[in-house]
């Protein structure tokens, strides 16, 4: 098996999340199988498209099962934009869907001058700036980040989620990636 | 609010990198996956191409190109030219880019801009506008609609669009700044990001943009002189506007 498995959920780009994997020295593959995804040493759950259809998606192929199994055994998932929001207990996204509840907390719609927030955003207490695209947003008590005041990373567990995209957001995003995946 | 963007913009034509690039530090200035990865460790914040020869023989090409550029590139970058439908749409997502640019096709069909934005999200979707006198223009700005500029970037916000990438025609090529009038009237009546294009020959100019917008398309001033970019940028912020941290390897 590979390092890392991306968690496939049938909306589109998984292959900059791959590209990025290469690029910090590990293996990955997309797989939508339970058993790959529970028993990967470290998982990916991307962030494309939107919530209703992902968690339709997650809960028709078992993998949401299996994301759980994986946060009951402590083994690292790494969510990133939507990724993130879909750990949370609920999203405002579509009219409110149930997610997987793995964090404490919601996702509402973003409230900002411009949405979506589009662009390179510090993020603190990191001090480094990387790239977001979104238009909803967790509100949650596991936030371990914040970026103009927003919840941008949590983490409950072996979960950890990120707002931003670690995969478009240069050399900052790449080191970033490089320490989650230092794990395996 | 996120940083103000600055955004190199390459046109592509039958898979390669075609008009005003030249430099000769580069092993291959047509190669787009080249010149991407090198403005990308230059600095910059984005990338839009602009496949500008969009012949529907040639979109298989684009795609292959969109696919090499994902593989070797950290930093998003939206696709525009020859999307035409959804499907078009999702080749290029699929492939890798982050984001598609709609112009004509929009125009000539905007439940497209809400049916792209549906199963992406808006932060997918782009409007370009050529503007020029007032009004739409299409075919690369040769052809003027009766469209009003600013009613129609108010329709395409409200139909799910997630940018828009505002052209003025008039400063278009001509290196004396953008249109900073235009481009506040037509962020002034949305509230999504707003790009923008035509006009940049100084770094002031650029400054001049991001002060009142949120991201500038640049294209000669950076293509005459690829390995300019870094030092660009610093004037950038020499002239007070801050842009994101960059660890510069170009």
């Amino acid at each position: 098996m590979s390092d890392v498995v991306i968690v496939d959920y049938g909306a589109g780009n998984t292959r900059s999340v791959r590209a990025a994997i290469t690029h910090v020295g590990k293996s990955s593959e997309v797989s939508a199988d339970p058993w790959t995804i529970a028993n990967a040493p470290y998982v990916v759950l991307p962030g494309v498209g939107s919530a209703r259809s992902a968690m339709a998606h997650l809960d028709e192929t078992g993998a949401s099962t299996a994301l759980r199994e994986r946060f009951t055994a402590n083994a690292p998932t790494l969510g990133i934009c939507l990724g993130l929001q879909l750990a949370l207990e609920s999203s405002e996204e579509d009219g409110g869907v149930a997610c997987l509840g793995l964090v404490p907390g919601n996702v509402v719609r973003l409230e900002a001058e411009r949405v979506p927030r589009l662009g390179w955003a510090v993020v603190e207490p990191w001090g480094e700036a990387y790239y977001f695209a979104h238009s909803f947003v967790a509100q949650s008590p596991a936030t371990i980040a914040t970026s103009d005041g927003l919840s941008v990373a949590v983490q409950s567990g072996s979960f950890l989620g990120v707002q931003f995209h670690p995969e478009k957001s240069g050399d900052a995003g790449l080191e970033f990636l490089g320490q989650c995946l230092s794990l395996v | 609010m996120p940083l103000p963007r600055l955004i190199p913009c390459l046109d592509v034509a039958n898979g390669r990198v075609v008009k005003g690039v030249s430099f000769v530090g580069l092993r291959d200035v047509g190669d787009p996956v080249e010149l991407a990865a090198y403005y990308s460790a230059g600095g910059a914040d984005e990338l839009v191409f602009l496949d500008i020869a969009a012949t529907p023989e040639e979109s298989e090409t684009m795609t292959s190109v969109v696919a090499d550029v994902a593989d070797v590139l950290e930093i998003p970058f939206t696709v525009g030219g020859g999307v035409r439908s959804v499907r078009d749409a999702s080749r290029i997502i699929e492939s890798g880019a982050d984001r598609v640019s709609l112009n004509s096709a929009a125009l000539a069909d905007p439940t497209l801009i809400t049916d792209i934005a549906d199963r992406y999200g808006s932060q997918a979707v782009v409007v370009a506008i050529d503007a020029g006198d007032g009004v739409v223009h299409t075919h690369g700005g040769r052809v003027a609609t009766s469209t009003p500029t600013l009613a129609w970037a108010v329709e395409a916000a409200e139909r799910g669009a997630g940018e828009i990438l505002l052209t003025s025609i008039r400063q278009d090529g001509k290196r004396t700044g953008f249109d900073l009038e235009l481009t506040a009237a037509v962020r002034a009546l949305v509230r999504i990001p707003v790009i923008a294009s035509g006009g940049a020959g100084s770094a002031r100019h650029i400054a001049d943009a991001l002060r009142i917008t949120d991201a500038a398309l640049i294209a000669s001033i950076v293509h005459e002189n690829p390995s300019g970019l870094p030092g660009l940028r610093r004037e950038i912020e020499g002239l007070g506007v801050q842009l994101r941290p960059t660890k510069e390897r170009a």
